[in-house]
């Protein structure tokens, strides 16, 4: 406790003073702000919009995937022609799903992930007054609310929005005439999307920059917390995987619009006829979608992985185990995620030779996991664990990595893979890995950071009942899954009941759907809980709520724009001396004591 | 009315949920904070030793109830597909033994070490030697999935055994077309700007005289029990996928690149009616890769027969360019009946 007296004892008293913003008018602190706190406030909730309209997308759709025979008289007020009669129409459901798909992967878990917590983070925790280029940073958002904007409005046009898979593969994305979705549906998307990486870009660019360069006095790299590692190696991967996707979108943009045939060839449509274009390749765009397509699957989850960490040895206190193993594996598998990219694309007539190699590098990406997951286990063992919601989603996390991990070394031998593509185990996979996975690590960071945030608390009862409805409920909805895609059963169908080999999946489907609702509605209780804290919750009176190291938390409980009152603190260890020498913690600014043993 | 009642429900719910966490914030407040954290730890460690008993339970009751219905419960109806299947138990155990032993020490751990105020936490920040063990074990397990792996998939995609059978099977929105090389063995050349929905659907060259026995039919495709067969694909407008999951292989069907894929079906359609106890039976090709609104209803069925069914219904066929030039049909008299034949086997 000494420690944090003589830590803190500063910045309670300065409290008052930590506002620099008196000359800051509404207009630039809550909307064109630099601050790259209310920065991460903006991704977070602008995420959390998202969320809930993705959320809400899964739930219609799986409506109709529960009760396909049913009609619900309340869709077609809801969304009227899309819905006639009650049943949501094919047109409808494919928007849906690809909706649900984009604004998931890249609104929700993209920018409303790394948005916020790099945001928040870097500059907090490496000991910088804020991002490298504030203003970059502040574009960064506001090209991000554009794209949503453009994506909001490709809903309400005439033809639909775009209706054929969050991939896009084109012929049927470049083609209006094969897919009404594919009309001005599409063209939003596109621009909405390439908006989206101009956002990205000018995100990662200043992150990299500011972990490189800002960081305080004796914030060597090996000491930063695995956090900043994780989502220093987030950017880099965006940097550089997303020219590659906005080079194919420009293609694309170019066979739809201006007549050329990069990616069309012998295509002949019905009620059009056989189009001019000869010599183009469909594969292509698939091989420059995946090049950003996978390394964005680390993107989403990488940050996950750097909160869970920091958060487990947090609540463990103990120090994370293998540090330098977590940092080395964070690297690998960064490194990995450039060269995998064509195991999505086994199916796609792939040379079987180049096929080989992606497998094998496919499941080396497993050893890295490997370690990853046993580094956790290690660092709870012998531990003294404190069940904060935070800790419980980590711990959630990494049940969720395991068991979606786990089903990756099927998908990622190409002759399983031939048998599994794009069924439903498919979508199994990839939903607890990635998507519930890495939105647990979202709600642990969210849990553990929300004070420092607002400087309230969220409420405890609420985070419990959101956790084990979550969990259970997410290994309810997806876990047989898995059995629907041993039986073939293909993903994006609109009805099941025309085929002899998938209909008998009909209870299993009404199960999965009736689940998906109770999560849903479970995820609006820890939004309410979200919203009436910030402003109802209960006060933050400790700076430093979990007893942590790092330096976020010795900043004062509402820290103005530059973060610390007076100098930067200084940095004299690495992030977890948690029961060291028999002290409970000490943090990152405490000089090594003469007397301290060596770790 | 219903409606309505569901929502008041679902409102009363959250109320009450709201109403509960308010108080317990009020509790803490009067028994103390550290009190009632202890408290809560206690419950949430003991729900975590408890999510693991009942989530292994939950797997197998949800194994039980849904084994059969995959396609696990039978054999593979490709000889082939027979080393996908033992590819996928040996896969099944080696991540189940993980699955297993990860999930519980998670659990495990977390029930056991939950906070415990005369627990010392050891300070244990590394250690090489258990790093390398798990580095190095999961490491030589890869490796042998990759072994069992690769063997397979180069024969997958190698080159079929010589006496296969080829057919040619093109995707369009929404729907199959299937092509036999007919007597001479060879497809006839074709060029997408000839397709005419009327006489034409794949565009042959009729000046191309092998194309002028090549056999062309919809819905239904005909293969042989034994017999090993090629498919080469293509696709008419998008990208489409011939997923056939009882032979347990898939392919995409791409406009203007032709792929390939071969397997031998081991069983007809009736025996496999007999395996499964499915009356209904049929193989059906499923279209696995999203291509337009009518993606889920892209059905179409293979039906395996023996080499002299075959024969017979090879023999009813009529080679597809008279239906494009009626008038050279030397049989135009036998026309009605054969097409009567044809759309009788098709239903």
């Amino acid at each position: 406790m000494s420690h944090e007296a003589v830590l803190h004892g500063d910045a309670h008293g300065h409290d008052d003073h930590g506002h620099h913003e008196h000359h800051d008018t509404f207009l630039t602190k809550y909307v064109f702000s630099q601050d790259h706190k209310m920065i991460a406030k903006q991704f977070l909730i602008t995420g959390m919009v998202w969320a809930v309209l993705g959320g809400l997308m899964s739930v219609l759709f799986r409506l109709q995937l529960g009760y396909p025979d049913s009609t619900f008289p309340f869709l077609e007020d809801l969304l009227g022609k899309w819905a006639k009669g009650g049943r949501i129409t094919p047109e409808a459901y494919y928007a849906l799903v690809t909706t649900h798909g984009t604004v998931l992967v890249f609104f929700v878990l993209t920018a409303g992930l790394s948005g916020t917590f790099a945001n928040f983070l870097i500059p907090l925790q490496i000991g910088a007054r804020d991002m490298a280029s504030p203003f970059m940073n502040m574009l960064s958002y506001w090209f991000f609310f554009a794209a949503s904007i453009v994506m909001l409005s490709s809903m309400f046009v005439e033809t639909g929005p775009f209706s054929g898979g969050w991939v896009a593969y084109p012929p049927l994305s470049a083609l209006g005439d094969a897919s009404p979705g594919s009309k001005t549906g599409m063209d939003l998307w596109l621009i909405s999307m390439s908006l989206f990486v101009v956002s990205s870009l000018l995100g990662g660019l200043n992150y990299i920059a500011t972990i490189l360069n800002m960081r305080t006095k004796g914030m060597s790299m090996t000491r930063l917390p695995l956090t900043i590692w994780a989502l220093f190696f987030t950017a880099v991967l965006g940097v550089l995987s997303f020219p590659v996707l906005l080079s194919g979108f420009i293609l694309l943009i170019f066979d739809r619009n201006f007549g050329t045939s990069f990616y069309l060839s012998d295509i002949f449509v019905n009620g059009v006829g056989a189009l001019p274009n000869e010599g183009g390749s469909a594969i292509l765009y698939q091989h420059l979608f995946w090049f950003l397509g996978h390394p964005e699957v680390y993107i989403i989850l990488l940050p996950a992985l750097g909160m869970v960490s920091e958060i487990i040895s947090i609540n463990s206190r103990k120090p994370i185990f293998g540090y330098m193993a977590m940092v080395g594996s964070l690297f690998a598998i960064a490194i990995l995620a450039f060269l995998v990219w064509a195991h999505h694309m086994f199916v796609t007539g792939l040379n079987p030779f180049l096929g080989s190699v992606f497998v094998l590098l496919t499941l080396l990406i497993a050893v890295p996991s490997v370690i990853k997951v046993f580094n956790w286990l290690t660092t709870l063992w012998k531990g003294n664990i404190r069940f904060t919601p935070a800790m419980l989603f980590a711990i959630g996390f990494v049940s969720l990595f395991i068991s979606g991990g786990l089903t990756g070394i099927w998908l990622g031998n190409s002759a399983l893979d031939i048998h599994l593509h794009d069924t439903y185990f498919v979508v199994a996979h990839f939903h607890i890995v990635m998507g519930v996975a890495s939105m647990f690590g979202m709600y642990a960071g969210i849990y553990h950071w929300f004070p420092k945030m607002y400087g309230k608390q969220l409420n405890n009862t609420l985070g419990y009942i959101h956790f084990w409805v979550t969990i259970a409920g997410a290994y309810m909805i997806f876990w047989p899954m898995h059995y629907e895609g041993l039986a073939g059963m293909p993903r994006r169908y609109y009805d099941f009941s025309i085929w002899e080999s998938f209909k008998q999946f009909g209870e299993l489907n009404k199960f999965i759907s009736l689940v998906s609702m109770i999560v849903f509605m479970v995820q609006l209780s820890f939004l309410f809980n979200f919203f009436y804290s910030i402003f109802k919750g209960r006060k933050l009176i400790d700076p430093n709520p979990w007893k942590s190291n790092t330096l976020e938390w010795t900043a004062p409980i509402h820290p103005g724009h530059g973060n610390w009152v007076g100098e930067i603190p200084e940095v004299h260890r690495w992030a977890y001396d948690y029961g060291k020498d028999g002290v409970d913690f000490i943090p990152q600014t405490t000089p090594v004591g003469a007397d301290e043993s060596q770790h | 009315m219903t409606m309505f009642l569901t929502i008041a429900v679902v409102v009363l719910i959250f109320v009450v949920i709201f109403q509960i966490a308010k108080v317990s914030e009020y509790v803490s407040v009067l028994k103390g904070e550290e009190v009632s954290r202890k408290q809560s730890n206690k419950i949430n460690g003991f729900l975590m030793a408890a999510f693991l008993v009942l989530g292994l339970v939950g797997v197998w009751y949800c194994n039980n109830l849904l084994f059969d219905k995959t396609l696990l419960a039978h054999d593979s109806a490709s000889v082939e597909g027979a080393r996908v299947d033992s590819m996928l138990w040996v896969t099944l155990a080696i991540s189940g033994i993980a699955f297993i032993g990860t999930q519980a020490l998670l659990f495990i751990f977390a029930y056991k070490y939950q906070e415990d105020a005369n627990r010392k936490v050891v300070f244990f920040a590394h250690s090489t030697k258990l790093e390398l063990i798990w580095t190095i074990i999961p490491a030589i397990t890869l490796t042998i999935l990759v072994v069992i792996g690769l063997r397979n998939w180069f024969l997958f995609t190698g080159e079929p055994p010589k006496n296969a059978m080829v057919v040619e099977v093109t995707g369009k929105q929404f729907g199959w077309i299937y092509r036999y090389p007919g007597k001479d063995g060879s497809f006839g050349k074709k060029y997408y700007k000839n397709i005419d929905n009327a006489s034409n659907s794949l565009g042959l060259i009729w000046d191309d005289e092998l194309a002028h026995d090549d056999i062309v039919m919809e819905q239904t495709v005909y293969l042989i029990k034994g017999k090993p067969v090629k498919l080469i694909l293509g696709s008419r407008d998008v990208i489409h996928d011939v997923g056939l999951s009882h032979f347990r292989l898939k392919m995409d069907a791409v406009p203007g690149i032709p792929t390939t894929m071969w397997f031998t079906p081991k069983y007809t359609t009736k025996e496999m009616k007999e395996m499964t106890g499915n009356p209904n039976f049929v193989y059906e090709i499923s279209c696995d890769q999203l291509c337009g609104n009518g993606h889920y209803s892209m059905k179409g069925i293979i039906e395996v027969i023996d080499q002299e069914e075959f024969d017979a219904v090879m023999a009813k066929q009529k080679p597809y360019y008279y239906t494009a030039f009626p008038e050279k049909d030397p049989s135009a008299a036998a026309d009605t009946t054969v097409t009567a034949a044809v759309i009788k086997k098709i239903n």
